[in-house]
């Protein structure tokens, strides 16, 4: 049976075609849906992790108890779990391991543009890169096969235009596999300097034996077309080869090693070469180290997301139209009635300088809230608060970090834990709307269900941040903007470090909504206060200022912004 | 679109939020159903949080790269009127635009640092642009709820390309949640029946 599948749910179909028992992701755009899809076979256990590194932890011990393991995260993520990554590569496996990786070139999603083919490189595991749906199944089931044969993790590389693109698959069967001994080997399985040596030697051995052997996988694919140019691709960029150009293509199918051979002789039998890949020349390096004549990069830069457009301007100069009018952006914005706005908005007014996170309050850096002053990486901004405060005390009465639950959960704990222990003085608010919201909601330990909506323990934020030595941890009411503001003050003068956790859940989750409010006409002044509060659902007029009734949910933060009592609540039927 | 083909590239455009996801399943619903081959490139994380939102359907003999070029759309589906006049470099000559006559300020404009552009649509048909107007939201109010516009507009999109209407409610019934059918299955209506009258 054929079905259209977006990638991420054929990358799930094929772990659950190959007998993989255990899966453990985080979530992260371009990635999410692999492991919310695998999550609807009962045959694998699939969870969420609290972040990367722990996710494939868990898939890595689930491969040494004997049972195929996957695990799947987002480019950044893999910076996460680049530790485990780089030691489970000498270990190897017991029961394959397969670690899902997705890029995101122009950054629809992400905070940058890195390129996880050089894990691949760096730490000597091999990397596939499927084109579509169907070879993003299939590539996952050869992936288990190799990681057995070789005694290897293997990389899945996918990037946000196949993983968030539907084509037809091939449904098979699952083949059920017995659980393999574990069997005590610490030459294997404990990376002490020892054993490790002894590892690396294996680690060398495989990648020429798989270097060797790579034309026995049928990863790679030449398609013979015009012999005046031959172009070396991979992945959705060679879909767009096929569609722009008539030239022979190269397609490899495996990323890492590269069979620089077989290239070899592709490009004995075209006129010209090039290689074209988004982001790093990567492919393209190794080629010319090893004396392929090609052209690349300078032809076609490391920025952005190619398409059929792009390439075709580049290599015949085709023009294709381009947008004629200056219209004005549209951004991605805090929805309204987001409990996030609120807090930023108050802690603007509070002139504080904000290192924020990552989740859906960075879009407090935008227009008009513009508070959020310095984002980085998840969990980044207590270290960076902590940081302010030592370069100079006085910083610690006017910086706050900013961090969502499940990204504190995530890896802001660790940064608690060291400003209380070295004896620090910053003020940490954690936004807890009881979700990972930028992602798409997916449940975390905070909000006590698992990835099934299954009851578990709930993690108390409050509990553990006094655990961890806050000396004061409060809870606010985020839509209050002058609570907030109160009680931030109070903190911030506290010469230690304390907590306070804004609770409200996202507004994109909640069932009912208060009727929408409105703006009594003879009251407003046109002042344009509400405005600066940056509400989608608030609209500027000709005369004054109207609520447009489809976004409305309610929230009444509007009505705490307009001195004139002008916005009230409206009825539900009007 | 020639009589004997459903060779079509269909752009969805849209804010976030609006249901544009579901939009797209449809139409490869209908595709699976007509046993053609299709592609779809979706649009999911930061800019669903409101932003301007592209998704592609290419339906053919065989596809290839999931993404249309610009200039060669038949048809865009606009779910939004600035969002329709973005994008709409991407339609070819003689192809269609399906406007939902409703107005989403962006943050510039809320802000009072820009303006939305008056006259859209009367513009886009100076340009010699085929537009084909909904009243989406009256028509999904009356299906039973705002959220259905998209489904309002797949009806419209079926209904001018000689889709029949039992195929596009066959391909609905796969793509939405069984309690909500009823609600969806009279949007589908509601706006195929527009765009006959409209033919
Ligand atoms: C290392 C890493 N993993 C995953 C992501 C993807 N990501 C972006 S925001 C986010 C979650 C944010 O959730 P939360 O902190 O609860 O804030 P919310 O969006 O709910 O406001 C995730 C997982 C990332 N950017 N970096």
């Amino acid at each position: 049976m054929q079905n259209l599948l977006l990638a991420n749910e054929a990358v799930a179909r094929g772990a659950y075609e190959a007998g993989v028992k255990v899966i453990s992701s985080y979530p992260g755009t371009p990635s999410t849906e692999i492991t919310e899809s695998a999550a609807k076979y009962s045959d694998m256990y699939v969870e969420w992790a609290p972040n990367e590194k722990v996710a494939l932890e868990t898939a890595i011990g689930a491969s040494f108890a004997g049972v195929r393991a996957m695990s799947c995260m987002k480019h950044v993520g893999l910076n996460v779990a680049a530790d485990p990554l780089f030691t489970v590569a000498y270990s190897g496996v017991n029961a394959g391991l397969v670690i899902v990786v997705a890029d995101d070139p122009g950054m629809h999603s992400s905070q940058n543009e890195q390129d996880s083919r050089y894990y691949a490189l760096s730490a000597h595991v091999p990397m596939l890169e499927p084109s579509d749906s169907q070879e993003a199944k299939d590539y996952i089931r050869k992936a288990y096969v190799i990681s057995e044969n070789y005694d290897t993790p293997v990389i899945v590389r996918l990037t946000t235009r196949i993983a968030h693109s539907r084509s037809y698959v091939e449904l098979e069967d699952r083949i059920e596999l017995e659980t393999k001994i574990f069997k005590k080997d610490v030459s294997k399985y404990v990376m002490m300097p020892a054993m490790a040596r002894g590892r690396h030697i294996k680690v060398e051995e495989r990648e020429n034996k798989l270097q060797a052997d790579i034309s026995n996988y049928n990863l790679n694919k030449i398609i013979m077309r015009d012999k005046k140019v031959g172009i070396v691709c991979a992945g959705n960029v060679y879909q767009y080869c096929k569609e722009a150009t008539n030239a022979s293509l190269f397609k490899l199918g495996m990323v890492y090693p590269i069979d620089v051979d077989a290239i070899k002789r592709f490009s004995q039998e075209v006129e010209e070469l090039l290689v074209i890949e988004e982001l790093e020349p990567f492919i393209e390096n190794k080629l010319k180290a090893h004396g392929v004549k090609c052209r690349g990069k300078d032809v076609f830069g490391i920025q952005g997301e190619f398409s059929v457009a792009y390439i075709r301007e580049k290599l015949y100069g085709e023009k294709s139209p381009k947008p004629e009018r200056s219209i004005p952006v549209r951004p991605p914005v805090m929805c309204p009635g987001c409990p996030h706005r609120s807090v930023l908005y108050a802690l603007k007014r509070l002139k504080l300088t904000v290192n924020g996170d990552i989740g859906c309050y960075t879009l407090g850096a935008s227009e008009p809230i513009s508070a959020v002053d310095a984002c980085v990486c998840m969990g980044a901004s207590i270290g960076m608060s902590h940081g302010f405060d030592k370069a100079n005390p006085e910083n610690s009465k006017k910086t706050i970090s900013v961090i969502g639950d499940s990204t504190f959960v995530h890896s802001g704990i660790t940064g608690l834990i060291n400003a209380v222990y070295n004896k620090g003085c910053s003020t940490i608010m954690i936004l807890d709307n009881s979700i990972t919201g930028m992602t798409g909601h997916q449940d975390n330990p905070t909000t006590g269900k698992t990835i099934l909506g299954e009851e578990t323990h709930q993690l108390d934020l409050k509990t553990l941040c006094e655990a961890c030595g806050a000396s004061s941890v409060r809870i606010v009411d985020a839509y209050n903007i002058e609570e907030v503001k109160k009680v931030v003050k109070e903190e911030l003068e506290r010469p230690s470090v304390s907590v306070i956790i804004a609770k409200r859940p996202c507004a994109l989750l909640l069932k009912k909504h208060s009727p929408p409010q409105k703006i009594l006409e003879e009251k407003c002044r046109n002042c344009g206060m509400c405005l600066t509060i940056g509400c989608p659902a608030l609209e500027k007029r000709n005369s004054g200022v109207a609520i447009n009734r489809e976004l409305c949910v309610g929230c009444k933060v509007c009505n705490q912004m307009c001195n004139f009592g002008a916005i009230v609540q409206g009825d539900a039927n009007e | 679109m020639s009589n004997n083909s459903y060779k079509t590239n269909i752009l969805i455009v849209g804010v976030g939020g609006q249901g544009s996801l579901l939009a797209s399943k449809i139409l490869g619903s209908i595709a699976k159903i007509i046993g053609y081959d299709c592609k779809l490139s979706e649009v999911h994380g930061m800019s669903q949080r409101g932003g301007s939102v592209v998704t592609h359907v290419r339906i053919d003999g065989e596809v290839v790269s999931p993404i249309i070029t610009p200039g060669e759309a038949d048809y865009i589906i606009a779910f939004e009127m600035l969002e329709a006049y973005r994008w709409s470099y991407y339609l070819k000559k003689d192809g269609i635009m399906i406007v939902n006559k409703q107005k989403i300020l962006p943050m510039p404009v809320i802000m009072g640092k820009e303006k939305y552009p008056e006259d859209i649509l009367n513009d886009l048909k100076a340009n010699n642009i085929n537009i084909c107007e909904v009243d989406g939201l009256q028509l999904a109010h009356k299906a039973g709820g705002s959220k259905t516009v998209n489904v309002v507009l797949i009806g419209v999109f079926c209904a001018l390309n000689n889709i029949p209407f039992v195929v596009a409610e066959e391909a609905l019934c796969q793509s939405v949640k069984e309690k909500f059918i009823a609600m969806n299955k009279k949007a589908l209506m509601l706006g195929y029946e527009s765009a006959c009258k409209s033919k």
